[in-house]
Formats: C-alpha cells, sequence, structure tokens
C-alpha cells in the first residue's frame, strides 16, 4: 500500500515543476534585455549640487576619509593663494608707506619742552616683564607665520629648497612652542593694563584733537594710556585671543573639528595675524623711532617727566598726588 | 608621454578593498596611514556604488599650489609627486586636496604631522629609480620597471583603471556602450577639469 502513494506524490511534483516552467516561460520573455542600473544610482554631480561634498561610508579605521570629494578645498586654495597674500601684502605694505609718509611729513615728535633733568616711573618691572614676554613671542610667531604665507615667494627663491626647509621646519617648532608664552603674557597683560583701558570721555575729546599726532604743541590730555594706545591694547586683546583660538585648533587637527572647521580657522588665523601684524608695526613705530623719549617706557620703565606731562597729562597728576610729588626724581640720582 | 589617470568604473566595483590591500602590501604603507580607500555612497540603499580613492594626480594640483615649501612637482607623466626631504608635515595639502590623498603619520608633539605620505601612482620619488632609499620613503616604483599601479593591475573586476587618460577613457566608453548603463567617471571633473563623455 505504500508503494503507491508515494509514486502517486512524485507524478504530482513532477506535474507541478512542468507547470512551473510552462508558465514561467512568456514571463522571462517579457523582461527587458538591458537594463540602466545607473537610472537608480547616486549620480556624483547631483551629490555635489546637493551637499556640497560626496560623502559615504567607508570601512577603514579612519572614519575622516568618508568624505570622497570636497571641493571646498578649491575655496581654501584661492584664499590661501590669492586672497590672503594680497590682503597681506597691502595691509602690511600699506601701513609701512603710511608711516613713512607720516614721518616725511610730521618728522620724529620731540619733547616739546625739551628733556627735563626729572625722570618718572611708568611701567615697574612686572609689567615690562608681560610686555616683552608678548611683544617677543608676538614677533617671532609673526616672522615665522609670515614665512609661512610668504616664505616660498620671498624666501625660497633666494636660499634654495634645502635651506628654506630647514628653516620652516625650525620656523614651525618655534611657531608651535612660542604660542604658549605669547598666550600667557596675553592673560597677564589683560589683567594688568584692563582698568587703564576701559574708554572714558578723555579718549573722546584725546580723538577730536587727533591725539596731538598731527600737529606739533598740540596735546590733548591723557590718563595712564590714551585713547590710541587703548585702541592697541584692545586690538591685541581680541586679535590675540582669536589668534590663540584658531591656533590651537590648528596645533591640535581634527580633535573634535572637522576639515571644514580646520580650513575656517586657519583663515581666521591668517587674516587677523596679518592685519595684527600690521597693527603693530605702527605701534613699533610710535614706540621707537617715531617719538622721542617713548622707548624709555618699556626699556628702563621710567620716563621724562616732561614726555610725561605732554602725552600722559592726567596720569602725572594723579601719580603725583598719589606720592606727594615724590613720584618723580631727579635724574642726577641714576 | 602619456598623462596618466585613474578611473573608477563605480558601476563595477564590488568594495571588496583589494586595491586598498595591495597597495599596502605593495608599498608596506605604515598603519593608520592609507593611500587608497572605498567609500560606499548611499550604502545599503537602492542606488548603492562603491568608488575606489587614491589621489587622482591632478591638473593644475592644489596640493602643490598650497604647499609653503613647494615639495610637490609633477613627472613627465603627469604624475604629482613630492619630496620628503622638503616637507615639513604643515597639513595644508590635506585642507586643499579634493580627495582627502595626503596622509599624515602621527609624530612628535601635539597633533602634529610627520612627513607628508600619498599616492605615488606606484612612481616611486625624488631618489633614483627603485633604490632602496626610494623604497623606503615612498615604495615601489613600478612605473620605471614598465608597469601600471597595483591596485588596477590586481582589481578583480576592472572596475578601476590606471593608465594613459584617453586610452581608460576610451575602454570606459566601450564599456558603457556596450552594457548601456555607467554613472560617470567620479571625481574627474574635480581633478582634470575633465569628463567621459559617452
Ligand atoms: C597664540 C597662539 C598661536 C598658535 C597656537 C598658532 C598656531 C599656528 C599654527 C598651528 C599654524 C599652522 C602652520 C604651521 O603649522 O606652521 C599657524 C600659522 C600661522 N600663524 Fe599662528 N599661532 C599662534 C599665534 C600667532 C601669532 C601671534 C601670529 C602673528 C602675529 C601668527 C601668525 C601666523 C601666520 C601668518 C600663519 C600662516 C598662515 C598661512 O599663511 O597659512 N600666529 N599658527
Ligand atoms: S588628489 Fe589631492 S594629493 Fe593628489 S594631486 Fe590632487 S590635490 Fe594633490
Ligand atoms: S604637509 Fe608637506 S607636502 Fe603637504 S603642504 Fe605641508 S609641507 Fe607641503
Amino acid at each position: 500500500m505504500r508503494m503507491p502513494i508515494l509514486l502517486w506524490r512524485r507524478c504530482l511534483a513532477v506535474v507541478a515543476l512542468l507547470g512551473l516552467v510552462l508558465l514561467s516561460g512568456p514571463l522571462a520573455a517579457q523582461q527587458p534585455t538591458s537594463v540602466n542600473p545607473t537610472a537608480a544610482s547616486v549620480q556624483e554631480q547631483q551629490l555635489l549640487q546637493q551637499l556640497q561634498a560626496v560623502q559615504g561610508r567607508i570601512s577603514i579605521p579612519d572614519q575622516r576619509a568618508n568624505v570622497l570629494i570636497q571641493p571646498a578645498g578649491q575655496d581654501w586654495r584661492a584664499f590661501h593663494q590669492v586672497t590672503l597674500p594680497w590682503i597681506g601684502a597691502i595691509a602690511i605694505l600699506g601701513m609701512l608707506a603710511v608711516l613713512v609718509l607720516f614721518y616725511m611729513s610730521r618728522g620724529k615728535i620731540m619733547i616739546d619742552s625739551g628733556p627735563s633733568k626729572q625722570r618718572i616711573v611708568r611701567f615697574n618691572s612686572f609689567e615690562r616683564f608681560v610686555h616683552w614676554l608678548t611683544a617677543g613671542s608676538f614677533m617671532l610667531l609673526a616672522l615665522t607665520g609670515l614665512n609661512i604665507t610668504f616664505g616660498k615667494f620671498l624666501l625660497l627663491p633666494v636660499i634654495g629648497p634645502e635651506a628654506f626647509t630647514a628653516l620652516s621646519q625650525a620656523g614651525k617648532y618655534v611657531h608651535n612652542y612660542l604660542s604658549f608664552p605669547f598666550m600667557l603674557g596675553l592673560v597677564f597683560m589683560f589683567l594688568v593694563w584692563v582698568v587703564h583701558n576701559l574708554p572714558n570721555a578723555v579718549d573722546v575729546a584725546w580723538l577730536k584733537a587727533g591725539g596731538g599726532l598731527l600737529k606739533k604743541g598740540v596735546h590733548p590730555p591723557a590718563k595712564k594710556f590714551n585713547a590710541g594706545q587703548k585702541l592697541i591694547f584692545w586690538a591685541v586683546i581680541v586679535g590675540g585671543v582669536g589668534l590663540s583660538v584658531t591656533g590651537l585648533i590648528l596645533l591640535f587637527p581634527f580633535q573634535g573639528t572637522s576639515i571644514a572647521d580646520m580650513q575656517l580657522s586657519q583663515m581666521i588665523h591668517g587674516l587677523i595675524s596679518l592685519v595684527l601684524i600690521a597693527v603693530m608695526i605702527a605701534h613699533i613705530y610710535i614706540g621707537s623711532v617715531g617719538m622721542e623719549g617713548a622707548f624709555d617706557a618699556m626699556g628702563s620703565g621710567e620716563v621724562d617727566l616732561n614726555w610725561a606731562k605732554e602725552h600722559h597729562s592726567l596720569w602725572v597728576q594723579e601719580e603725583m598726588k598719589k606720592t606727594g610729588g615724590a613720584g618723580a626724581r631727579a635724574q642726577a640720582a641714576e | 608621454m602619456a598623462r596618466m589617470k585613474f578611473l573608477c568604473d563605480a558601476d563595477r566595483c564590488i568594495e571588496c578593498n583589494a586595491c586598498v590591500t595591495a597597495c599596502k602590501n605593495e608599498h608596506e604603507v605604515p598603519w593608520g596611514i592609507n593611500r587608497r580607500r572605498v567609500v560606499t555612497i548611499n550604502d545599503g540603499k537602492p542606488g548603492e556604488r562603491s568608488i575606489s580613492m587614491a589621489c587622482m594626480h591632478c591638473t593644475d594640483a592644489p596640493c602643490a599650489a598650497v604647499c609653503p615649501v613647494n615639495c610637490f612637482y609633477t613627472t613627465a607623466d603627469a604624475v604629482v609627486l613630492h619630496s620628503k626631504d622638503l616637507c615639513i608635515g604643515c597639513g595644508y595639502c590635506f585642507y586643499a586636496c579634493p580627495f582627502g590623498a595626503p596622509q599624515y603619520p602621527r609624530v612628535g608633539n601635539f597633533g602634529s604631522r610627520g612627513k607628508m605620505d600619498k599616492c605615488t601612482y606606484c612612481a616611486g620619488g625624488p631618489e633614483a629609480d627603485s633604490s632602496p632609499v626610494e623604497y623606503a620613503k615612498y615604495g615601489a616604483n613600478r612605473l620605471a620597471e614598465g608597469k601600471l599601479p597595483l591596485c588596477a593591475e590586481m582589481c578583480s573586476t576592472k572596475a578601476l583603471l590606471a593608465g594613459d587618460g584617453d586610452i581608460i577613457a576610451q575602454i570606459y566608453r566601450e564599456r558603457v556602450l556596450k552594457r548601456g548603463y555607467g554613472s560617470g567617471a567620479w571625481g574627474w571633473r574635480t581633478a582634470y577639469k575633465d569628463t567621459v563623455n559617452v
């Protein structure tokens, strides 16, 4: 009894299979001879237009590598190769030209009433230390930074590729390490001088009088810092903080930052630094060759009393009141 | 002289990563550095495509333009190479490169980068061809031996093509005509300001 049932089943299966084959014949014939998988696939141009980048999934550990194409690099290149050097060159050469013109028309600003026999302490040793800590590191940061921006145009053709690489490599280390003393100086500078740099009514009058810079014998009153110096102070603080933040991002690349962040940081860093360098050139000029007696303030820390009376009249009055006239001492005592 | 290019036929790439592995092995590329990689777009979705990407050896290469020490040079075959002796590891080429090709070994202080490393089109570097010094710094110089880049040579589906730009464009064009579809030469517009018209 068992055999016929099995046979019966087998026959059924064969019939069913045959039916399937017969049925599927015409179905297969209806399929198109060629399919176009591209019609439904991702398209490069479309991705670039929609997302400004082509990105996907990657199976290597470096997950940043999942960006296939980032056209933003082209914009960054244009900024770094064209915009930044031009802005830098115009800012720095423009400032130098203005200073040369200023020197030729106004000359060195002298102490109108002539040097006195008395000197007054303007900056104590800690203030001078803070100033030179910041200024010294700033100058080296500026030189090594300018080398990155302009070195290959100006220095590389002169000294050759090997020497230029050696210099730039050393410059990179200098720039990386001196950023820390610079940031420290910035913090100290802010703490020591911020109270003297808050704007007030005296500054308005000082600025209206053009700081007495353009006319001989004009000396608008000022406290410890005049409005011009306050502007320099805030430029250094604001610019310095901007440089520090962007610089630290550059120093620790891709630590929680994307390539777009890195590009933006570099752009801001370059812009602020070149503008600040131009501002500092003016500051250096007026603190040295541009004005008689000015350098002493940061050199020995003691300035000529007549100089102080002309440029910081209100500050001299305050100091005299504080010390009962003993603030100034005779030069002969030195 | 030829104008060497890469072309990845995304309709053939099966994301096997053999090109990545072959490159690593051929040049003894250190851990953490990938001269070539495969990116899968729309992974797991309809229309998914994988593209193998390395340095494309761009026309008017952005990396060379931004390098502050000008350490790049272009060979007679239009391969973009650089000198590791001159590189200072500033990382600028990575910001400019459209394809994320430059790689940096992690060395020294901070997040600071060592000498840049990237695909050489299996063409070594400025040192004497096929010398041990060249091998140590840049890997094998197959071009000097008359061979094409290994990644493309051993690609099992022949998705990745390497060779003279005109010839590989022609191969790709014929393929597209024959099979009736093709999602284009990925990256060509960006790298060569050119595309393969079929
Ligand atoms: C405050 C802390 C600072 C840090 C952490 C810092 C860091 C950096 C880093 C990492 C770079 C990238 C280039 C390289 O690796 O060599 C750079 C570039 C540069 N830095 Fe600084 N920096 C700082 C302050 C300054 C200052 C004060 C100046 C100048 C006044 C300056 C001027 C520049 C310039 C001009 C560049 C080159 C921009 C370019 O052409 O791409 N930096 N800085
Ligand atoms: S792909 Fe990147 S590294 Fe290669 S030549 Fe182009 S910009 Fe340079
Ligand atoms: S990392 Fe090296 S190759 Fe790249 S831009 Fe900097 S110096 Fe040039």
